[in-house]
């Protein structure tokens, strides 16, 4: 059984007088891949922002690698090895490619490398996206696709120990699907833990371990994707009564 | 006790005009987003405007605001275009677009003092100069017009934005512009007419300024506190918070004046705003 | 810029200024020097944090007020150094940086533009009221008859000043080179994304406010010397403002020696314009040309340079 790293515990999350989240709790094997899912609007993506750190949450706990990071300002949860990548990609674009890969390099790094080391770390997590001969072109000018894989770069290079995906798949082709799922996994290979959230169903059942289910703020289901997909709850979250 | 009473009185007649003044930016900042730190500059400009016309013909110079309010209103529409252009369009709203303000603040005031010199000026009507008494109390009429008209103001306004169409588009298109366009609104035109009649409350709220006092160029910049620190203090969007905002900081300006020290009555302000964003930045009726 | 290259600059344009104090008589270069370098320092400080981060300072006068009010309050009691002058600015400029910085930062950009602008009013508003440095009707600085090495005072103030300001400038390239640098660049291009990155957002900003605030104290301190009269009106001066965003902006803010260039041509204008038409037209360009920058060419003039530069290569 492998240990756990994160632990969610009774999370909550008010907007004003909205409850994004609602006392939801879940966990994270070393090296698990866990899809998370549910309608528009569940607060998956709240969710994710208060594990990340850009959000505050308003009761309950994030507990990483044992440690309560629930405080903890989102650099040091990265530093930690909590990373995300944003559903509209953010890159930095006054840089090149290779460059958005050496802020994390030198700023997310307990072990950080050091002069000539940093472009060769930086080349290697390019060739692990298929961008090792795009690294000096701007990041300005890059397709949607790319840009996903800009973020995923990214976010592997600061050594996580989890990446939250959030919606990385979104409006892409099905070609398009197959590329970024190809990168994830090879980023599990590397033993990171992945929650991914996704609305593309055959990414989730192809990814996922294990599925947990949100809506209107609460866990509604969790389990091996095919419990969930058979779970009659999950069914009438989606299509309604 | 006097004293006590009078600095009430007289700090609710000056909150009351500060509304006035406030107003627009409570719409261009507080529902648009868009930062015009030149709105004060515009009312300074409204003054001015009050002071030619009323110099001329002696029109009354609440009259002269209104009827230029129009005038203003395609103006401010016509400015919402070029930053659109220039920075909305291009996501350059956060450094660029303060500037820009800036920028036309400073070119609006030196304007000023080259058409009208850095002398004060004042304009004429009839209860300028008149004060009405209640037992201890003095309420002079150019602190009193200024008041109620700008109650008007604010009153009109929000019932414009709550009851109108295109008021509650206004109302909307800071939160949703995809809904919008499912209405059929153009956001763009309606934050365009948004923006315009923020420009065209600086109209009357000039003449209203002249009114109370004499007008030089320069005083845009002790007005720029004032408003923010109202429009913050209230609560971004919400006109019946710049109203409440307003005559908070009037009372409070008008107690450190009294018993301090008029020579630091523009610290209150700021002051307010300092504290507003340290404890409870969402202001006293914000959304959240 | 290699490092030996720009030191050498650096020991170069210092000793041909010295230089000329010694050969050349023309006061009024002298005078019109001093301004121009002025305004480079406050330029190269205020890019250190709008250009850098993103995040605009409209209250650089008062900063720069807390220089030149630190030399009349202390040249008062104490009639002290230059360099004590110059160090407690700065401690004190930093200071109030770093607390402006620490109470705003955490907000949105706009509060913190707004924020500088109440520190300004707020700090004129106290030395109006402060009888020591003589109020709102000002304080008049005796400067000394001779001064070491140099033929008159104006002299060593433009060396002084010509010092300052290629500090202030190795300071700003330093600050963009290093590592910290581009952690502000990741500020400047998304804030958000450079926080999920790793990058200590808040920390950095306050390296920047800090050092900017540092550096226009610094660019104050001579100020009464230079002018012998001071009064808030002269030191809490809009133009002072205005010039420190315009020359930036104009020059161009993403790199080091943008405010340089700003400042040079902006600051040589406005010096020609102020005695061959006036000082209100002078003024009046600047705030033409700032709006007009920002609207057609936000990258400023070494923007301009380097996009043509770049569409060049890409042909050939």
């Amino acid at each position: 059984m492998a240990e756990r790293i994160l632990e969610v515990d009774g999370l909550s999350k008010r907007f004003g007088g909205f409850v994004a989240l609602d006392a939801v709790s879940l966990h994270l094997g070393e090296g698990e891949r866990l899809g998370l899912i549910g309608p528009n609007g569940s607060g998956k993506t709240t969710m994710i922002n208060c594990i990340s750190g850009a959000l505050k949450s308003d009761g309950g706990a994030v507990i990483f690698k044992g440690r309560d990071v629930t405080r903890l300002p989102a650099y040091r949860r990265v530093r930690l090895g909590i990373t995300r990548s944003f559903q509209i990609p953010r890159p930095f674009r006054s840089m090149s490619v290779i460059e958005n890969l050496r802020i994390p390099l030198e700023y997310a790094r307990r072990d950080r490398p050091h002069g000539g080391q940093v472009q060769e770390e930086a080349r290697a997590i390019l060739e692990l996206v298929g961008f090792q001969d795009r690294a000096n072109e701007s990041s300005a000018d890059l397709t949607q696709v790319d840009l996903r894989k800009l973020e995923l770069a990214r976010a592997l290079a600061a050594r996580p120990a989890l990446l939250v995906a959030d919606e990385a798949m979104a409006g892409l082709s099905s070609a398009e699907v197959d590329d970024i799922l190809a990168i994830l996994f090879r980023l599990n290979e590397r033993g990171v833990a992945v929650i991914m959230i996704e609305h593309i169903m055959r990414a989730v059942m192809r990814f996922s371990e294990r599925v947990v289910v949100l809506d209107a703020g609460q866990k509604i289901a969790e389990g091996t994707p095919d419990q969930v997909i058979n779970d009659p709850a999950v069914e009438r979250a989606y299509l309604g009564e | 006790m006097e004293l006590f009473l009078n600095a009430i009185v007289s700090g609710l007649l000056l909150g009351g005009f500060y509304a006035a003044v406030a107003l627009g930016l409570a719409i261009a900042f507080g529902q648009l987003d868009i930062v015009n730190i030149a709105h004060p500059a515009f009312v300074i400009v409204g003054s001015y405007v009050a002071y030619m016309v009323n110099s001329r013909i002696g029109l009354d110079p609440v009259l002269i605001g209104l009827l230029f309010a129009p005038v203003f209103f395609v103006v401010g529409g016509a400015i919402y275009r070029v930053y659109y252009a220039s920075f909305e369009r291009t996501g350059q709203e956060a450094l660029s677009g303060l500037a820009f303000f800036f920028g036309l603040m400073f070119i609006i005031e030196v304007l000023l003092i080259m058409i009208y010199g850095v002398d004060y000026r004042l304009v004429a009507a009839p209860y300028i100069g008149s004060t009405w008494r209640f037992g201890p109390i003095a309420v002079p009429l150019r602190m009193l017009v200024p008041f109620v008209t700008a109650l008007v103001m604010t009153a009109g306004v929000y019932l414009y934005l709550s009851n109108t169409f295109t008021g509650r588009a206004i109302l909307a298109v800071s939160q949703d512009r995809l809904a919008l366009r499912l209405m059929g609104a153009d956001p763009i035109k309606i934050k365009q007419l948004a923006f315009g009649l923020s420009i065209a409350t600086a109209a009357l709220a000039g003449a209203l300024l002249i009114i109370i006092g004499p007008v030089e160029p320069s005083m845009n910049r002790q007005y720029i506190g004032r408003v923010f620190a109202i429009v913050v203090l209230g609560g971004m969007g919400s006109i019946g918070g710049t109203l409440v905002a307003a005559l908070i900081l009037g009372v409070a300006e008008s107690f450190v004046a009294t018993f301090y020290g008029p020579s630091w009555a523009p610290a209150v302000a700021f002051g307010i705003l300092l504290i507003t964003l340290a404890l409870r930045p969402q202001g006293l009726f914000g959304r959240y | 810029m290699r490092d030996i290259v720009f030191w050498m600059a650096v020991a170069l344009i210092f000793l041909l200024g010295v230089l000329a104090t010694k050969t050349y008589d023309n006061e009024f270069f002298f005078f019109a020097g001093y301004a121009v370098l002025q305004a480079t320092i406050m330029a190269v400080a205020w890019n250190i944090l709008g250009g850098f981060t993103g995040y605009v300072n409209f209250g650089s006068a008062g900063f720069f007020a807390i220089g030149a009010y630190t030399s009349v309050a202390l040249h008062k009691a104490l009639e002290p150094s230059m360099l004590v002058l110059l160090l407690v600015a700065a401690l004190l400029g930093g200071l109030v940086g770093l607390g402006t910085g620490y109470l705003t930062l955490r907000l949105r950009g706009v509060y913190f533009a707004i924020a500088t602008l109440a520190m300004a009013i707020v700090f004129e508003t106290f030395v109006t009221n402060w009888q020591y440095v003589g109020g709102a009707t000002g304080a008049y600085i005796l400067t000394p008859e001779t001064v070491l090495f140099f033929d008159s005072y104006i002299e060593f103030l433009f060396a002084l000043m010509l010092f300052l300001a290629l500090g202030a400038v190795a300071i700003a390239r330093h600050l963009q080179i290093s590592r910290i640098g581009k952690g502000l660049a990741a500020v400047r291009d998304d804030e958000i994304a450079a926080e999920c990155t790793g990058v200590p957002t808040l920390r950095l900003k306050l390296v920047s406010t800090t050092t900017m605030g540092a550096l226009m104290a610094v660019a104050g301190v001579p100020y009464p010397f230079f002018v012998t009269y001071v009064d808030p009106l002269s030191a809490f001066n809009l133009v002072i403002a205005v010039n420190a965003i315009a020359m930036p902006m104009i020059g161009g803010t993403a790199i080091w020696y943008g405010p340089v260039v700003g400042a040079l041509l902006l600051g040589s204008i406005q010096e020609i314009a102020t005695v061959t038409i006036s000082s209100e037209v002078n003024v009046l360009i600047v705030g033409v040309l700032l709006v007009t920058f920002i609207m057609v060419a936000p990258q400023g003039i070494v923007g301009l340079i380097r996009d043509c530069w770049r569409r060049r290569h890409k042909r050939g």
